[in-house]
């Protein structure tokens, strides 16, 4: 049922997305609103990371793609991604900052300073911003590419597997720092194996299958009720190898 | 001892002592090629990143031209900046035919191709790699391309170096553009051609000793850089 208090972020319909004779994402419906913890499930190939991307705006689909403009000013809600292997550039950690800053359209020198040293002092790695960001361990390099999500201020942040190369007390710190950006206020969409992060992260989990949605129900719900077959399976790891 | 042998200690005697006629002719050729590697680097890097970025219904024409232009032999672009440069040209009024700017202008085009069309790679492979990454921050095709040209700053110093080895170890072009002239527009590959056809064995060996030397001295810092870049990239991967 829909929440008459939620505010819709993005939304899609009959949402396609082919790769050649690929169907990547068929003829998806998700509105995404604001606040939520949408958490993406599903086997590899389901469709997850294309979806990720269409809510961004990275690939163009048959269908709508549909961005709400934010009440009072009516701007555009701003958009940011964090990969599974995030890309850093051969510079130092603040260098690898300040170009998303400068590319989001903060020209004022001293603001991009200013929140470039919040969002490295947020993730913890202000002593290490004039070190060169591939130096940086696994999860360090992970949390880097997170502030630099963070600082331009997203109003949805999309996180694809952002724990899936991590140990488990880096998994722990980025799952800690995805709790505390959404608790300010941030809309967050996961897409993850971990079917664990998923109950302890989302309010709303989606399972996806050969580019469709399946099931989409609030996270308690979805855990508790009787799912069709295919989701079943999943949750007990016993989807058949296709 | 033959005259063979004679001849390399002659020439090794002209190392040790610092000849003047050695150093005027390796100083000039230093100049000519870092000169002409500047400019052709500057506007080959700017074509190549273009090339990478751009998605013109043309640009596959312009990608062939650039790659065809790799093999152009040096000669024939002597030749082509001759006909602009001399006196019934169309630049015939500049005056700088035989002259060290003639030179310059005749290697910063041979290097040009090389520059572009290494460039343009470097950033593909590149862009593959992190493309989708820095667009989902909000650059553009451009913007996307110089940001990689940062992040791929080591592999555009090996081709600067490459650049570099083909300007100085040509021949053609600045013997047809530069006239050979001692003391003027002299390098170590002309000096080396008419030394040796004069039978002037120890100077031309000489010459050829020093060219072997920068060419081996620039193949030693590319293969460092190689290391460099591969060792980061095991490290990071």
């Amino acid at each position: 049922m829909l929440n008459p208090a939620a505010i819709p972020l993005i939304s899609l319909a009959r949402a396609t997305v082919q790769f050649d004779d690929v169907t990547a994402l068929d003829h998806v419906d998700l509105t995404l609103n604001k606040g939520e913890r949408l958490m993406l499930v599903g086997a590899n190939g389901s469709g997850k990371t294309t979806l990720l991307r269409l809510l961004h705006g990275l690939v163009p689909c048959k269908g709508e793609r549909t961005m709400f403009p934010l009440a009072p000013r009516g701007r555009q809600p701003v958009t940011a991604m964090l990969f599974q292997r995030p890309f850093l550039l051969s510079l130092t950690a603040r260098w690898n900052v300040l170009p998303a800053l400068w590319l989001h359209g903060v020209r004022n020198k001293a603001e991009r300073e200013r929140r470039c040293h919040e969002a490295l002092r947020r993730v913890g790695l202000d002593h290490l911003a004039n070190r060169p960001a591939r130096s940086l361990s696994g999860g360090q390099q992970q949390r880097l590419a997170l502030a630099r999500a963070w600082a331009v201020e997203p109003d949805v942040l999309l996180l694809d597997e952002p724990t899936a190369n991590l140990d488990p007390n880096a998994k722990r710190e980025v799952e800690a720092l995805v709790e505390e950006i959404a608790r300010a206020g941030v809309t967050i969409v996961i897409s993850t194996h971990n079917l664990g992060q998923a109950k302890r992260l989302g309010t709303r989990v989606a399972y996806l299958e050969a580019g469709r949605i399946v099931v989409d129900l609030p996270a308690g719900r979805f855990f508790e009720e009787r799912l069709p077959r295919e989701a079943e399976l999943f949750l007990k790891g016993e989807l058949p190898w296709t | 001892m033959n005259p063979f042998t004679d001849s390399v200690l002659l020439a090794l005697q002209l190392i040790a002592h610092a000849d003047a006629e050695l150093l005027r002719v390796v100083g000039l050729s230093l100049r000519v090629s870092i000169v002409a590697c500047a400019i052709g680097g500057v506007i080959g890097v700017l074509l190549g990143t273009w090339l990478a970025a751009t998605r013109v219904v043309f640009r596959p024409v312009a990608v062939w031209v650039v790659n065809t232009l790799l093999a152009l032999p040096s000669v024939v672009v002597g030749l082509i900046v001759y006909l602009l440069l001399s006196r019934t040209g169309p630049l015939g009024s500049l005056g700088i035919l035989f002259t060290p700017k003639a030179m310059i202008i005749a290697q910063s085009l041979l290097v040009i191709p090389l520059f572009a069309a290494l460039s343009r790679r470097l950033l593909l492979d590149g862009l593959t790699e992190g493309g989708d990454q820095l667009r989902s921050m909000g650059a553009s095709p451009l913007q996307s391309a110089l940001l990689m040209l940062v992040h791929e700053r080591l592999g555009l110093l090996t081709i600067t170096l490459t650049a570099f080895g083909r300007a100085i170890s040509e021949v053609g072009s600045v013997m047809v553009v530069g006239g050979n002239i001692e003391g003027f527009t002299r390098v170590m590959t002309t000096a080396i051609a008419l030394e040796t056809s004069k039978g002037d064995l120890p100077l031309a060996l000489a010459l050829g000793i020093v060219l072997l030397g920068v060419v081996g001295f620039v193949n030693v810092l590319i293969g460092w850089i190689h290391g460099r870049t591969a060792s980061a990239r095991e490290a990071f991967a």
